[in-house]
């Protein structure tokens, strides 16, 4: 069977060549690919100043860099690794490649937004960018009023113009994707036969067309603060730099489910192909994505317990913010149903995704220690923030990217990558990530503020510990680098399904035609039915 | 199956029929692709409504606080040319209201006329506005370092009726600063609006005057007048809530 797979002969990536053909393509498949491009460059900037912060930690005494200096490393660490490379990775990469062809259509309802959508995380790009050669900002990524607009004399305008700008990227994607999921969808692609990826994309589009306009007309607002010297939040005027506060959260809350929904989605649909079993509980599974991206809207002031907010609201954000754990443990119980009794197998994708299912769990359970009132008080702006935070961002979002970026691989470019070599990379990743934030939740519980250059002796051996970890962590990522870039030419021909999987991406040949489909499928059954899919394998053989 | 077999079938067929050169390559009908467009443009409306709600907000718990210094304030807006642009806003509205039936009907001539008159009234909107913001600048209402709180006007002199003993002149000019902090980024903003909504106008009456429109292709102007019609809604909030805060 392996010697009849060929790589077909027309597909999206030879249908034109040169640079023009990719720069001005309506293809959200080549979009796709170039914001693949685009947020690994971003990934590794954002990595490279984690390296920096992970260096000077190595040893208690700031002797690295000095304290200014590191506070513009985590503040562009941030930044990039927020606004650049995470909100923009699942959804820009995975789910322009893969909404299109999932619902059966021949591209995004608008292909020009698309492509200028890309163009403008460009722009934005380079204004944050240009803001770091000129010297970097040190106000943390959260930009908090009035040293951001008052005291702090850095590079604050353009970073902050760069992130309003690459919003609207955000907020073009989302926009896209809740148009081409009402008017796109194949004959007989009902909302109950998306893929369940379909519907964490859903969600998270919801979030991006409504939270990022809030942190455009904040950052709107420190401008004017900034550059014309107008009060909005001037406590010298009467102003209230906590308004500040509430309105950044409102977005930055919700943004982290920009994160995490699309890896979820993501999860869905690699715990179903890898245990090849109808996913347990669609609907909940479904209705769950809505739910975190509501709830996700009205737990902000658990940011702010200690800003001085009433106690009343406080109880409340507390509340909610512990509902929150209700939509999420939904989806988790209901992938260990799907595993229970399954034909599990453990290609590279269902290793990020085991590893995405317990990192994501002790990330949701640390985050109820946080929005616990009293917990708070004493973890506050310590490293157990940070840890927490990091187990949600990195080992969960990032985990569902790879696992993802994994799984679709041979279906972008028609070649397997390495079996061998994407496992040692996988274990890798799980074994650095937990060796890097585990003794940050330690070392945050005694005592550790974040954003400093220095500390007490006596944190030492946990701040090597999580150093050591952080170079495993940073060899695991760079590992996939090689082995996928040498996929392209070496790897296998993979055919249109290799792993088996039954949504309507793995009918279309790999990669793909421009156009997706010979012809408009029409859907007969649910997505996650692998009888006929086992079928029809046979009948290839 | 063979029922939606027979179903796509006909969908293909509706496909061939329509095939009017505004038609996409990704959509089947041009039914299909304007409600993608209609779908598109209200999602983009409700970002705008998020976008400015960001500041209501700000407005709404300012004015609570500072509510003596937002009326004080709000009576150095002259009430002239704040009704005269909300009548020139309103009545934009009408006549694009009007540009857009009249490329629904195949009216080419009267499409192009109505925009014009739109584009116009868009024009003696921010004509006022300019007129307003030099006043404020005269005046040295602009907040920042030059800013001075004074009441423009004599009649309400210290001792008046309108003069509120209740707050010092420091607090006055501190809070004042507030309210025109928020004066100017709102209605900033919204005639920045204004002028991104003139500007899609010119093309879009270039593109009425080429007759590039017709009774099964109009999405174009239906789509910039939606966005007209946001901008005049968000002036219809902005100015009782930044001209009329307490008038006798």
């Amino acid at each position: 069977m392996l010697d009849k797979l060929k790589i077909p002969e027309h597909h999206y990536l030879n249908n034109g060549h040169g640079l023009k053909s990719w720069l001005l393509t309506k293809d959200h498949k080549r979009i796709a690919i170039m914001y693949l491009i685009s947020i690994s460059v971003m990934f590794l900037l954002g990595g490279l100043f984690a390296m920096g912060i992970r260096l000077e930690l190595a040893t208690p005494q700031g002797d690295f860099v000095s304290a200014d200096t590191y506070n513009k490393f985590f503040t562009m660490h941030g930044v990039i690794m927020v606004f650049f490379f995470l909100i923009p990775s699942i959804p820009a990469v995975l789910g322009n490649f893969l909404i299109p062809p999932m619902i059966g259509a021949k591209d995004l309802a608008f292909p020009r937004i698309n492509l200028l959508s890309l163009y403008i995380y460009w722009i934005g790009g380079i204004f944050t960018l240009g803001a770091m050669l000129l010297g970097g900002v040190d106000t943390g990524w959260t930009f908090y009023t009035p040293y951001s607009s008052a005291a702090s004399n850095t590079h604050i305008i353009p970073t902050a113009l760069g992130i309003f700008i690459a919003g609207f990227s955000s907020i073009l994607t989302g926009l896209n994707f809740i148009v081409t999921i009402h008017r796109m969808r194949a004959p007989g692609m009902t909302w109950f036969r998306l893929p369940l990826f379909v519907w964490a994309h859903y969600a998270t589009s919801l979030i991006q067309v409504l939270g990022t306009p809030v942190i455009a007309i904040t950052i709107v607002m420190l401008f004017v603060e900034r550059a014309f010297g107008f009060g909005i939040f001037d406590p010298t005027r009467g102003g209230d730099p906590v308004l500040f506060q509430h309105l950044f959260w409102f977005y930055s809350h919700p943004a982290v489910y920009i994160m995490i929904l699309p890896a979820l989605g993501v999860m869905s649909e690699l715990i179903s192909t890898f245990s090849k079993k109808m996913i347990f509980g669609y609907s909940f599974v479904a209705f769950s994505s809505l739910a975190i991206a509501i709830f996700g809207f009205i737990v902000w002031a658990h940011h702010m317990f200690v800003a001085g907010i009433s106690t009343y609201a406080a109880m409340v954000f507390s509340f909610l913010s512990f509902s929150v754990a209700i939509p999420s443990a939904v989806k988790v119980f209901n992938w260990t149903a799907t595993l229970y009794k399954g034909a599990i197998s453990f290609e590279t994708p269902m290793l990020y995704a085991y590893g995405f299912m317990g990192l994501f769990l002790i990330g949701g359970l640390t985050g109820l220690f946080l929005a616990t009132l009293g917990m708070d008080i004493h973890l506050h702006d310590t490293y157990f923030v940070v840890a927490h935070f990091h187990y949600i961002m990195v080992g969960g979002a990032i985990m569902g990217y790879m696992g993802g970026l994994h799984y679709w691989w041979p279906k972008m470019t028609g070649r397997m990558y390495s079996e061998f070599f994407s496992r040692i990379a996988a274990i890798l990743v799980f074994v650095g990530f937990n060796l890097t934030f585990l003794p940050q939740f330690i070392v945050g519980y005694v005592g550790m503020p974040r954003r400093y250059h220095s500390y007490p002796d006596e944190m030492q051996v946990l701040n090597v510990l999580s150093s050591a970890g952080a170079s495993v962590l940073g060899l695991g990522y760079a590992l996939p680098v090689i082995y996928l870039l040498w996929s392209l030419k070496r790897g296998a021909v993979a055919g249109p399904n290799p792993f088996g999987a039954s949504t309507l991406e793995w009918t279309m040949q790999s990669p793909p035609l421009t156009e997706n489909f010979v012809e408009v499928p029409i859907v007969t059954s649910e997505p996650y039915e692998y009888e006929h899919v086992v079928a029809k394998e046979k009948h290839l053989v | 199956m063979s029922k939606a077999v027979a179903h796509a079938d006909h969908g293909h067929a509706d496909a061939q029929h329509a095939h009017h050169p505004a038609l996409q390559h990704h959509f089947d009908t041009m039914a299909q692709q304007k409600e993608a467009a209609v779908i598109g443009m209200w999602v983009f409306l409700l970002t705008e409504i998020l976008f400015f709600g960001g500041l209501f907000v700000a407005y709404m718990i300012y004015r609570v606080w500072y509510f003596d210094a937002f009326a004080e304030a709000s009576r150095s807006l002259d009430l002239f040319w704040g009704g005269l642009n909300t009548a020139v806003l309103i009545f934009s509205s009408l006549t694009m209201a009007l540009a857009v039936r009249a490329a629904q009907t195949n009216k080419r001539k009267a499409t192009v006329n109505w925009l014009i008159l739109t584009m116009i009234l868009g024009c003696v909107f921010l004509g006022v506005k300019v007129v307003e913001y030099a006043d404020k600048f005269e005046h040295h209402h602009v907040p920042g370092p030059n800013y001075v709180w004074a009441e423009p006007g004599h009649e309400a002199a210290p001792g008046s009726e309108h003069a509120n003993l209740s707050l010092t002149p420091a607090q006055l000019q501190n809070t004042t600063q507030i309210y025109f902090s928020l004066y100017f980024t709102m209605t900033g903003l919204h005639a920045l609006h204004m002028i991104i909504g003139v500007g899609l106008m010119l093309v879009i009456t270039w593109m009425a005057w080429k007759g590039k429109f017709d009774a099964e292709y109009y999405t174009p102007v239906e789509m910039s007048g939606l966005y007209w019609h946001f901008v005049d809604i968000v002036w219809i909030f902005l100015f009782p809530l930044l001209y009329l805060v307490e008038r006798p």
